[in-house]
């Protein structure tokens, strides 16, 4: 992982090993309020998904967190900094903390390697030789290095999802943010981004992730956050919320779509 | 000198004969404003439209969300005043305005391709601005997303995807150019129409005279536009591309042939 060069890492009594803290967080969008004080922390090398029912609010939170959308209110913090605060190095920030999207959002007119080589060499600087190196081996750890000449129009899904995470990795970042990554899918498909995903998780990497794939939840994450409404229900261990939810409503769900 | 002919074949041979370079001098004018008057307005229209999606940052300062404001104004002013005047007015203004209030004598041919730029310009913004809007929301998150800055995401994710796009109004652009050209025999452009004005005066032989003007301007729009055609299939890459082993096997070598549209 990249050493910071401008202090991107407080430590203003922050949480040890927090990464992303996300404090007393709302988003409205007009009258309509999407978040309401949602509080969450990711420690280095958790695995934190976000389950509930469409229109709770889970994608809102990620994109929050990632600035495509302003909060209203809160603040989220990275290793103890605002990100919203003056001087804070926005950009950096974005290159450590990368995003996977549910519609890919592979750059259409670039090839696969050319995806994956494009933030390294722009944002980062790094020179052609070594981003294609970086990026080959991403490519080849999500089995996607077969196809570094192919355009995002001639691959699947799945396959696109792969190079997306890989684009992502190269970034070296230090947190990633998946927005339901397979819910654009095909069945057959959802098993090999998962498989990566399980992967990285076993690396280490810390990791924020929107899903409905309870499977996934529940064998991967660290700490489970169920989400209603723009309010956090109930956040716990896997097996907790699994097999014995607190929450009526946690059960309700689960109920609904086990 | 050769006799007065006395059919409508024999006139237009004997025009051809006397003024065929002047014909071609015209349509070479006509053509290089038509060219250049063309990309300038495209580059005018592609930083118009840049300008024009710039948002004003929440942590701004006033004075850099002033700024962005003011020129955002100003290029909606520029937009509205040239899409909403016909050309053959701005050339007038322009060429007069400069010459009776500047001072400044301009060469025709400069002011021809300045005008023909300006006016395409204000167009070619609103063209690219719909280019723009036409590329998925999601192509350039996923370039924020990575850190890359308004610019970077414009110019290699957004803009030639939108360019693409917009390739066959740029091309009717060009078209209107070679076309819309001819107003400019007003300020005294040496181009096809105004060739052809002096050619037809001689003998005060109009329809034919202008029937063969016709025809170069169609044989230079047709020709034009299957250029275009095949710049865009160009942009459109190659039909296969081969990808070299597969999952199961290392040395499989898979070509893919894409779907014609």
């Amino acid at each position: 992982m990249p050493q910071s060069q401008d202090g991107i890492e407080g430590n203003n009594g922050a949480e040890l090993d927090a990464v992303i803290e996300v404090v007393g967080l709302s988003k409205r969008f007009g009258g309509n309020e999407v978040l309401r004080d949602i509080r969450f922390t990711a420690r280095r090398g958790e695995v934190v998904c976000v389950i509930g029912p469409s229109g709770s609010g889970k994608s809102t939170l990620l994109r929050c967190v990632n600035l495509l959308e302003t909060p209203t209110g809160g603040r989220v913090m990275f290793h103890g900094r605002d990100i919203q605060g003056a001087g804070f190095p926005l950009r950096e920030y974005h290159a450590r903390v990368g995003m996977v999207f549910q519609q890919f959002n592979l750059f259409n007119n670039m090839t696969v390697m050319r995806n994956c080589v494009e933030g390294q060499r722009k944002v980062l600087r790094r020179n052609r030789d070594d981003s294609e190196k970086v990026a080959m081996k991403y490519l080849a750890m999500v089995g996607m290095d077969g196809y570094r000449d192919a355009k995002p129009a001639q691959i699947s899904g799945g396959q696109k999802q792969r190079v997306a995470i890989a684009r992502a990795l190269a970034m070296d970042p230090e947190v990633l943010l998946f927005d339901e990554p397979t819910s654009a899918l095909d069945p057959e498909t959802v098993g090999e981004v998962l498989s990566v995903m399980r992967n990285l998780a076993s690396m280490g990497l810390t990791m924020i992730v929107v899903t409905h794939e309870m499977g996934f939840a529940r064998d991967v994450a660290s700490r489970v956050v169920f989400m209603e409404g723009g309010l956090i229900v109930e956040e716990d261990a896997p097996e907790v919320i699994f097999t014995n939810p607190k929450n009526a409503r946690t059960r309700e769900f689960l109920a609904r779509v086990l | 000198m050769s006799a007065i002919p006395a059919s409508f074949f024999g006139w237009v041979a004997f025009l051809l004969q006397k003024y065929g370079s002047l014909f071609l001098r015209g349509a070479w004018i006509t053509l290089l404003v038509a060219i250049s008057g063309t990309i300038c307005g495209f580059v005018i229209g592609l930083l118009v439209a840049v300008a024009r999606s710039l948002t004003v940052p929440a942590r701004a300062g006033f004075l850099p969300r002033a700024g962005i404001r003011a020129l955002r104004g100003a290029l909606a002013v520029y937009v509205e005043v040239f899409r909403g005047t016909p050309m053959i007015v701005q050339a007038m203004v322009i060429y007069y305005g400069a010459a009776q209030y500047l001072g400044l004598n301009m060469n025709e041919l400069a002011a021809a391709v300045l005008i023909v730029s300006i006016n395409t310009g204000a167009y070619m913004a609103e063209i690219v601005r719909g280019g723009v809007m036409s590329v998925d929301t999601g192509q350039s998150e996923a370039a924020r997303s990575i850190g890359m800055s308004h610019w970077q995401t414009m110019a290699s994710v957004v803009l030639p995807q939108a360019i693409r796009n917009i390739l066959p109004s740029v091309g009717n652009e060009f078209v209107v150019n070679i076309k819309d050209s001819s107003v400019l025999n007003v300020i005294a452009v040496s181009e096809l129409f105004f060739m052809s004005k002096s050619a037809a005066g001689t003998y005060l032989r109009y329809f034919e005279v202008f029937f063969i003007t016709g025809i170069i301007y169609l044989i230079l729009t047709f020709t034009v536009t299957r250029l275009l055609r095949l710049l865009e299939r160009k942009m459109d890459g190659p039909k296969h591309f081969t990808v070299f082993g597969s999952q199961s096997d290392s040395r499989a070598e898979i070509t893919y042939v894409k779907e014609e549209r």
